[in-house]
């Protein structure tokens, strides 16, 4: 199964957790063959949200809600089930900072 | 009576005692809770078609859950014949089960635990861990749960269809924790078993009082636990249940009104609770590995084992308070230990000791801070002071009969 695991982070401590700490913790997931994806983003002011109502597209500025902390990252990871997601999610650094939204990812119905 | 009767009678004795191992069994069997309580159902209605024809069967529950993963996987079938879209390995899986292991009481034991971690699961909202807990480990109706938290029926109903489809959505495992994540897991249940344990004690107005005891509920809740797992938190846990419960006659007057530990008539004490929780705390003490509950049941048991409130041993419960706020230094915990302080050093000592508390800003608007100050005052002869403390008490309360007590207590500080 596969988790999706948000990384949340007040707009001051985007850069609390150096880069090269999150890239090494992303370069032992992959070699554990837990990571499947991971991206940062960009600060919320580059956020859009879209939605889509009876068939027509909106377009707003800015995240999903309306909170202190904001998207910062993500990690796309491949775990047994949630103790196990929550387990990898613990170790991602970020966690002490802000905190990881673990979300399972939903295979399509075809 | 009639055979059928009796072998009626004797399905209605076996589903009382056994129901809640059967499901939790069938859900580790099944893989879903809706799934495994359906078949739960179904089982006992097949006990009451063969039961009579075929007799009681030897061994009741494992007819039952046998019966119970027989229809379920039938029904999955039968499902699937109509349903091609169904997603293959997801449900054919149910089938390839280690049949020996159902019988097996110490297997029997882990589902029971492994069903009690998975409704205190911390990925699902406290509530719903709580309802989850009273409706899937005790058994009760979303009715009784919601006449018990002066919630909504349907509101409940919504709360558990949630928990449980977050359960199979995010996949949480029917496990019991791994021994490193145990103790902060078993905290979770604890948790949720104590909060059952004060809505019922705390909350004895007319309104609250249901065909299920809440209180006796939670104690059942901890004796489950302690049988399966006899963590030493567990224990105490238990113990404090017990020996709080062992005043509960005496904490209130027939109509109703709140009377003081120190005013309790002692002799309305369940002995035989303060004899096991006392027990229960020696035990727990002795294992070194406690933590808050049993210092908590540690205080109860102080005061349990005083013949009157002049004679408990104050400077004993002092001391259990401060290593109470070694491990947890909330201002509550340092309200209690002015008390106990004022006990053994007299009044001034806890009115120092409270005034520290609220010059810190802790506590402003919890109405106890206030109802300590002013017996302290009172004590003290400072009228007009303890008069004021019991007004803003007063105005911070919201419970019938402490609204009574505080102005009771008004009008004796005088204009």
């Amino acid at each position: 199964m596969k988790y999706l695991c948000l990384v949340y982070l007040a707009h001051d401590k985007l850069h609390a957790v150096p880069d090269r700490e999150c890239q090494a913790c992303g370069d032992g997931f992959r070699k554990s063959g837990l990571l499947v994806a991971a991206e940062a983003l960009e600060p919320i002011d580059t956020a859009t949200t879209v939605r889509v109502r009876n068939g027509k597209m909106s377009i707003t500025d800015g995240p999903f809600a309306e909170t202190k902390e904001q998207l910062a990252g993500f990690y796309l990871i491949e775990a047994r089930d949630l103790n196990d997601a929550i387990q990898v999610a613990a170790k991602i650094p970020p966690a002490r900072e802000g905190s990881i939204e673990v979300r399972p990812v939903r295979q399509l119905v075809p | 009576m009639t055979v059928p009767d009796q072998v009626h009678e004797t399905v209605e004795s076996v589903y009382q005692s056994e129901s809640r191992r059967v499901l939790a069994t069938l859900i580790r069997l099944l893989g879903d809770f809706d799934v495994a309580e359906e078949a739960m159902h179904d089982a006992f209605r097949a006990a009451l078609e063969q039961w009579p024809r075929d007799g009681v069967p030897a061994n009741p529950r494992s007819w039952l859950v046998s019966a119970g993963r027989f229809k379920a996987i039938d029904g999955l079938r039968r499902q699937k014949r109509f349903d091609s879209l169904d997603d293959e390995d997801n449900k054919a899986d149910v089938a390839v089960i280690d049949e020996t292991a159902w019988a097996d009481p110490e297997s029997v034991d882990d589902d029971r635990l492994r069903l009690v971690f998975t409704c205190c699961h911390p990925a699902l909202a406290f509530d719903a861990q709580v309802a989850l807990t009273l409706r899937e480990v005790c058994g009760l109706t979303t009715e009784e749960i919601g006449r018990a938290f002066l919630t909504p029926a349907p509101t409940l109903a919504q709360r558990i269809v949630r928990a449980k489809a977050k359960i199979r959505d995010a996949r949480i495992p029917y496990q019991v924790p791994e021994p490193d994540e145990l103790p902060e897991r078993l905290e979770a249940v604890l948790r949720v078993i104590y909060l059952v344990f004060n809505e019922g004690y705390n909350a004895s107005s007319g309104a609250a009082l249901t065909r299920h005891d809440l209180s006796a509920e939670a104690i059942r809740l901890g004796r489950l636990v302690v049988e399966l797992l006899p963590a030493p938190e567990a224990v105490g846990l238990l113990a404090l249940m017990l020996l709080h419960e062992s005043r509960r006659a005496a904490r209130t007057t027939p109509s109703g009104e709140l009377i003081l530990l120190e005013d309790q008539d002692r002799s309305s004490w369940n002995r035989d609770l303060i004899a096991e929780g006392s027990r229960l705390v020696r035990a727990a003490l002795e294992s070194r590995r406690f933590g808050p509950y049993t210092l908590q049941a540690a205080i109860a048991a102080v005061h349990a084992e005083a013949p009157t409130a002049a004679m408990t041993d104050w400077a004993e419960i002092v001391g259990l308070y401060d290593a109470l706020l070694r491990l947890d230094d909330s201002p509550v915990i340092e309200l209690n230990r002015a008390v106990a302080l004022a006990m053994r050093d007299g009044p001034a000592a806890g009115l120092a000791s409270i005034d520290e508390i609220i010059g810190r800003g802790d506590l402003r608007d919890y109405r106890l801070v206030y109802a300590a100050r002013a017996e302290f005052c009172r004590r003290l002869g400072r009228m007009a002071e303890a008069r004021a403390a019991y007004q803003k008490a007063l105005a911070l309360t919201r419970q019938e009969p402490e609204r009574r007590f505080l102005e009771r207590r008004i009008a004796e500080t005088g204009p």
